[in-house]
């Protein structure tokens, strides 16, 4: 039998068997979609993690205050102390470490925001010149903190996006004043939409100078420490000086967690990917339950069409020919359902991508290749039970439409 | 050429053994007109579909064409249906969502034909059938001589030595049956070799030889119009 032809004979079948194939065709595009809809997701939020840390700037190096160690409670808190403050003389003498380019102090809070009558609550990030460049906010307009010591507190302010039109309908913010909690500041700069911290939208955002944070929120601990390493390399260098450095400053003790960007980075990758890997399995379930409708569902075809089977056997049809009939018929369907369900699991990411533009969805090639290949392995697998039945039908007995 | 020699096909029904062919022992000619009748159960069909390699007898040697056929394997006896054994059976077996066009062809895509060799090959048994204006037809909008002239034509597409024809006219009015007769009997005076299992003691008098079966033996076999 020619290729074509058979292809042909089978596509017949399961153009006429219309309820079964759409049932099947169904079950198969859903069990895909499922596949690609869910890695997507899982891939989207590793990729929007991923992002997110880009965003921090690369060579980044943080530093946090307090001791997390795996094994749970810290060993300055057993002995009944608590963890000194990250203080700006911390950040100072960090500055001073070879391999360190930059170094931008946080500080965080969340103040009422006024102009004149207008006020709302947002929160606001004290901290210096260098955060641009570590962090990689963009400015829209204006300037951003002026470079200087780290003690001035000059009363400026870069505001986000939102914020200024919100205190400025229709007017421009830059050069007018503000109020943070019960101080003035002038507004010289104004966000940008790129650059986002988790959690944080740098178009709700207040930055002022870290002094006048400070001062505003009546505290001197930091809340992190970012450092930018001149190169790649310099970044575990400066990990360990860092260390060090704090520590001989805290009276010997290590009580804060510094990090490094791509270690954080793998950490929350490897969590992503399992987070992925979770749920293509769980799709993939709906991919076996799709193989074995249509194992059920060829079966009953292969009942129905035994007076069928009965007839292309007395026309000299061999056992390999009416296997490769059925088995055709079930890998077509299958196929047909696995494209299918690729373009409905597209589409669902593109819907998803038109909701939520922060999070773009796009299956990993491996998900994409791998509920294909299921898809069609199981057409095969579970087509190839029905049709070996038919081939192994009594050409006698089902030509009487016995089985 | 048939030769048949002491064929028997036993069929055990729980501890009752049925002898559908009991040493059944015949010679049939190359271009032969055979009629076989008896009463129901006496093993025609059975007979046919040894004949037609579809059922093997459980003992006795069956050799078509001078060949030995009881020691072929499934794949050599799928050959052979396909090139020397047409069937036309009394309920047509068309495939429903196939045309009376693709029906016919259906033996030519099983042998692997190139389409440009089968196409004209199927449109002139068609129009020999008369049937040149149902070949895109669907069964369900034949009639049943129709159906019986496309299994015919489909039958024939191969161009056997050996055409098996199980009450052909079994579901047909008497004018559909002759049209049918006709058929077959003009292939048959082209040499092909014709068996025709029927009731209808009229049909089968049109043969030339009529072969009469009782409890699965041949019990009369008589050569010349009766
Ligand atoms: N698969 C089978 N299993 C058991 N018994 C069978 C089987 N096929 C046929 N028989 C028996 O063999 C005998 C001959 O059957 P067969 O179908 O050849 O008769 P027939 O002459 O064609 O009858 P009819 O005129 O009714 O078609 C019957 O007794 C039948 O019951
Ligand atoms: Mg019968």
């Amino acid at each position: 039998m020619r290729f074509r032809d058979l292809v042909q004979l089978s596509l017949d079948s399961a153009l006429r068997a219309r309820m079964r194939s759409i049932m099947l065709l169904l079950a198969m595009t859903i069990g895909v979609a499922a596949v690609i809809a869910l890695t997507s997701l899982g891939e989207g939020a590793r990729r929007y993690v991923a992002g997110e840390f880009q965003s921090l700037g690369t060579r980044l190096v943080v530093v946090i205050p307090g001791r997390s160690e795996t094994g749970g409670v810290a060993p300055g808190l057993l002995a009944g102390e608590t963890p000194r403050d990250l203080t700006l003389s911390d950040a100072l003498a960090v500055q001073r470490l070879p391999g360190v380019e930059r170094v931008a102090p946080l500080v965080i809070g969340s103040a009422p925001i006024s102009a004149g009558a207008l006020e709302r609550e947002a929160p606001v990030m004290g901290s210096s010149a260098d955060l641009l460049p570590v962090h990689g906010f963009r400015l829209a307009r204006g300037q951003f903190l002026p470079p200087g010591e780290l003690s001035r507190d000059t009363a400026v302010a870069v505001i986000g996006d939102n914020i200024a039109r919100e205190l400025f309908p229709g007017r421009d913010a830059i050069g007018r004043n503000i109020r943070i909690g019960d101080r003035r500041f002038r507004v010289i700069g104004i966000l940008g939409d790129q650059g986002r911290m988790i959690g944080m939208d740098s178009q709700e955002l207040v930055i002022i100078p870290v002094s006048a944070a400070q001062a505003l929120f009546n505290s001197e601990s930091l809340f992190r420490l970012l450092i930018q390493a001149r190169t790649r390399d310099d970044m575990y260098r400066v990990r360990a000086a860092t260390i060090e450095a704090i520590k001989l400053r805290h009276q010997g003790e290590e009580d804060v967690t510094v990090i490094t960007q791509d270690a954080l980075l793998a950490t929350f990758d490897r969590i992503f990917t399992a987070l992925t890997l979770t749920l293509a399995g769980i799709a993939s379930i709906s991919l076996a339950v799709a193989g074995v409708l249509i194992m059920n569902v060829m079966l009953v075809s292969v009942s129905q069409r035994t007076g069928e089977v009965g007839l292309l056997k007395a026309l000299g049809a061999t056992r390999l020919q009416i296997t490769a009939l059925f088995l055709t018929e079930a890998i077509l369907l299958s196929v047909a359902g696995a494209v299918a369900g690729l373009l409905v699991g597209l589409g669902v990411d593109w819907i998803v991508g038109k909701i939520y533009p922060a999070l773009p969805l796009s299956p990993p090639v491996w998900a994409v290749v791998l509920a294909i290949v299921v898809a069609i392995l199981s057409g095969v697998v579970f087509g190839l039970m029905p049709a070996r039945r038919a081939a192994r039908l009594d050409p006698v007995a089902a030509l009487a439409g016995r089985r | 050429m048939i030769e048949l020699r002491e064929i028997c096909r036993r069929f055990q029904m729980g501890d009752q053994e049925v002898r559908a062919l009991d040493s059944v022992t015949a010679r049939i000619e190359s271009g032969e007109y055979v009629s076989i009748m008896g009463p129901s159960g006496s093993g025609k069909s059975t007979l046919l579909n040894v004949l037609g390699l579809l059922d093997r007898p459980t003992s006795g040697t069956y050799l078509l064409d001078g060949r030995e056929t009881t020691s072929l394997n499934d794949e050599e006896l799928a050959h052979t249906r396909a090139r020397k054994i047409g069937f036309i059976f009394q309920s047509f077996h068309l495939i429903p969502r196939l045309t009376a066009f693709e029906n016919v062809e259906l033996p030519l895509v099983l042998a692997g034909v190139e389409p440009q060799v089968r196409r004209p090959r199927v449109q002139e048994l068609l129009e020999s059938l008369s049937l040149e204006g149902r070949a895109r037809h669907r069964p369900n909008e034949l009639s049943g001589g129709q159906r019986q002239r496309v299994a015919i034509a489909r039958a024939m597409v191969m161009q056997p030595a050996v055409l098996l024809a199980d009450e052909p006219t079994g579901n047909l009015d008497h004018v559909s049956g002759a049209e049918v007769l006709a058929a077959i009997e003009g292939l048959n005076a082209k040499g092909i070799t014709l068996l025709v299992v029927t009731h209808d003691a009229e049909v089968a008098g049109r043969a030339r030889r009529h072969i009469r079966m009782r409890d699965g033996k041949v019990v009369e076999d008589i050569n010349g119009h009766a």
